[in-house]
């Protein structure tokens, strides 16, 4: 019956528990439930490696200007990444050493359920309805935690700056979209490898794209599923995207998914720890007080039992005492008569 | 410090130049931390975010600090009232860990003045992050009333608050608990959000249940650590009652620990299997893997246990070191070796020498700290018009 009831308790925990992960997707539900949610599709088969969205992307966020010029082709000879000074650039890739390379474009995925977002202690990263991550550096405090969590490597930290270094990437130009205007990069590309649109009208652009191509996509739209789905969305050409340094392994479940198990076992510790504690307490401290009672109990009873033996003794030496006493009165008498009997007989002589 | 002095008659002893030469060379780096940005001093890159400021200030810290958790549960929870002596040790060494976690902080985060952020100004609730910070904000709290005691008969004066605080006890005992339990396993937890960077044989879901029981065995081996060479510096200032359980409480944390740290052997082989990572055992990670698992766990696991059984005090005073060596090591996998395991070389982080010397630094004031209290409060002595006192 007590277990029963333990399990019962465990049970309205799990419902109380189980009630606090959906209201974390629930978030990303909205999201998803936003059919309008805007995104981009890049379509790797078109890059050309112009890096006039590099250029554009400066321009439109006022970036500091690079030490190399847009136009000098030869930065692509390096593998690069985002920086703190650049929210966006093109790599290029070799899969095929017959074939000519491969460009590929890199900047925020703008996931659905964003890792930065559920990571950051101030929540200073918002996914906006136009599927932009946004991030309001007026309360980042700059533990960089979203740099560590994002599964692209897509934050840059200003560590040069002492007093208000701040986290860099890309915003999908979520004002100009807000203002009827294209993405910078996307209004920039002379190939049309970029589309701007709503993300569930790309993904079928995406997909008709591979079906119309025979053999010449890979089979997968990036994004449609990673961590939970991003609003960035990358299709590319044979013979993988592992050549193009895109992690395949992400998985689909997003970063609130695999951080709600443990964020749910925080009321769990809060609430059973204290009664088990305070029982544990409660047992030790009744243990000591019945060795304290028993003690003494047994302390009472050793000195009744000896006060009794005491008294036994005490009244069988009186009572010896007594018989004692009595024959030496016997003998007493006795002698006091014999006496008497010699003086009678004696008296008795003389008359 | 100077009653120190006094006794050895110079201020110049070897440790003590030590401690001036770290704390100059730490002074000058706070400088052109704090005034050129964190780029200056540190080899902190946007694919390395997290260096040994986090690494060791920060995770190594906290769970060395378990101490205060373990030993005022030990004492007050389960009733092991004869190790009552070394509860204020390991609550003055607990405090002194957090205020110093969180000092190393100040230098680690961008914009260090709004770090009451997430917790007065705007809570990201679905971050672990934010667990950890409101938890060691509100244990740094716990820890400062449990051993604001002392204090207070240090300076007299203060009986009625010192009452209060006593009465509070059994309180801030298991608050010190909950809290430590759930940020100790929290900064395991940080690592669930990255599948992709953190190497398969570290990464586990198990990560917060490792983090907490190692967290245990840390705080009662830096309790026998710390008692071992608090003996051999302090002895002066130590009481019947402290030494009389002392020995006593040795035995029983290394057979405390020898049990812990079987059960974390135990867990880390079903996060093995659970997962099914075996594979990986055969790799430069996995040789390393199992450095970390046998050499510095099972290895002191087995040593604690035959201290134990032999009444050997020596033996779990060679274990407990090694038990801490065993949590950095596996507290710097996590967040420096096995993290972004499969970045090029090039792109992989190692500290720099600023960074080395802002670590010392933090523990360096710790210890000074450390020795400045205890060589003046009733830390390892009741204090006599306490005597009555169960605090």
């Amino acid at each position: 019956m007590k277990r029963r009831h333990f399990l019962g308790l465990l049970g309205a925990a799990g419902v109380t528990l189980g009630s606090g992960a959906v209201a974390t997707a629930a978030s990303s539900a909205d999201i998803k439930g936003l059919p309008n949610a805007g995104g981009v599709l890049f379509d790797a088969t078109r890059c050309i490696g112009c890096r006039k969205c590099e250029s554009a992307c400066n321009q439109v966020n006022s970036l500091p200007a690079p030490a190399k010029p847009f136009d000098d082709l030869t930065v692509l000879d390096t593998k690069r990444r985002t920086d703190a000074k650049t929210y966006t650039i093109v790599n290029k890739y070799v899969p095929q050493a017959s074939k000519p390379p491969v460009f590929r474009k890199i900047q925020c995925n703008h996931c659905i359920d964003p890792a930065c977002a559920s990571a950051c202690f101030v929540a200073a990263f918002k996914k906006m309805e136009t599927g932009a991550v946004v991030y309001d550096e007026s309360v980042c405090v700059g533990c960089r935690y979203c740099m560590v969590a994002c599964p692209f490597n897509i934050p840059a930290y200003e560590y040069d700056k002492a007093f208000t270094p701040r986290v860099m990437k890309c915003t999908l130009c979520h004002p100009r979209i807000l203002e009827g205007k294209l993405p910078g990069c996307v209004e920039a590309c002379p190939k049309e490898a970029l589309t701007y649109g709503k993300r569930r009208e790309l993904l079928n652009l995406a997909w008709d794209r591979i079906g119309a191509n025979p053999g010449l996509y890979v089979e997968h739209v990036y994004g449609e599923r990673e961590m939970g789905g991003t609003s960035w969305l990358t299709i590319a050409p044979k013979p993988s995207l592992a050549a193009l340094d895109m992690n395949e392994g992400l998985g689909t479940a997003s970063a609130p998914e695999l951080t709600s198990g443990a964020l749910a076992a925080v009321p769990a510790v809060a609430g059973i720890w204290p009664v088990l504690l305070t029982g544990l307490y409660a047992i030790t401290k009744r243990k000591d007080k019945i060795a304290e009672t028993e003690k003494q109990q047994a302390v009472a009873a050793a000195i009744a039992k000896a006060s009794a033996d005491a008294q036994a003794k005490l009244s069988e030496e009186l009572a010896k005492a007594e018989v004692a006493n009595k024959r030496r009165i016997e003998v007493e008498v006795q002698k006091a008569l014999e006496a008497a009997a010699t003086a009678a007989a004696a008296e008795g002589e003389d008359s | 410090m100077s009653t120190e002095n006094a006794k050895s008659g110079s201020l110049f002893t070897p440790w003590n130049i030590v401690a001036g030469l770290i704390l100059a060379a730490g002074i000058v780096v706070t400088i052109m931390r704090f005034t050129m940005g964190l780029g200056s001093v540190t080899n902190l890159t946007d694919n390395n975010p997290w260096g040994i400021w986090i690494g060791f200030d920060l995770l190594c810290g906290v769970a060395l600090a378990a101490g205060g958790y373990t030993t005022s549960a030990a004492c007050y929870i389960f009733g092991f009232k004869r190790f009552h002596g070394a509860v204020r040790p390991a609550i003055l060494t607990a405090f002194l860990g957090y205020a110093m976690v969180v000092f190393a902080l100040n230098y680690d985060v961008g914009r260090p003045w709004r770090l009451v952020y997430p917790i007065f100004y705007q809570q990201g609730t679905t971050s672990i992050l934010f667990e950890v910070g409101l938890c060691v904000f509100i244990y740094l709290t716990v820890l400062f009333l449990e051993y604001l005691p002392a204090a207070l008969e240090w300076k007299r004066g203060f009986d009625k608050y010192r009452g209060i605080l006593v009465k509070m006890t059994m309180g801030l005992t298991i608050l010190g608990v909950i809290l430590s339990t759930l940020h100790q396993s929290s900064l395991g937890a940080l690592y669930l959000i990255a599948p992709s960077k953190l190497h398969p044989l570290w990464y586990t879901a198990y990560l917060p249940v490792m983090f907490f029981m190692s967290s245990m065995f840390a705080g009662l081996s830096m309790v026998i650590f710390e008692g071992t060479i608090s003996h051999k510096h302090f002895h002066h200032k130590m009481d019947a009652e402290y030494n009389g359980g002392y020995e006593d409480l040795q035995l029983a944390f290394a057979k405390a620990a020898a049990w812990i740290m079987a059960g974390y052997l135990a867990m880390k082989i079903f996060g093995l299997s659970m997962d099914n990572r075996w594979q990986y055992l055969g790799t430069g990670y996995g040789v390393w893997w199992l450095v970390e698992v046998f050499g510095f766990v099972a290895m002191p696991c087995y040593c604690y246990a035959v201290a134990y059984r032999d009444r050997n005090l020596k033996l779990a005073r060679i274990a407990a070191p090694w038990t801490v060596l065993g949590i950095v090591l596996n507290r710097f996998n996590i967040s420096l070796v096995a993290f972004n395991w499969q970045l090029p070389s090039v792109d992989r982080y190692f500290p720099s020498f600023g960074e080395i010397v802002i670590s010392l630094f933090v523990v360096t004031i710790g210890v000074l700290i450390f020795r400045f209290i205890v060589t003046r409060m009733p830390i390892f002595y009741v204090h006599p018009a306490y005597k009555d006192s169960s605090h």
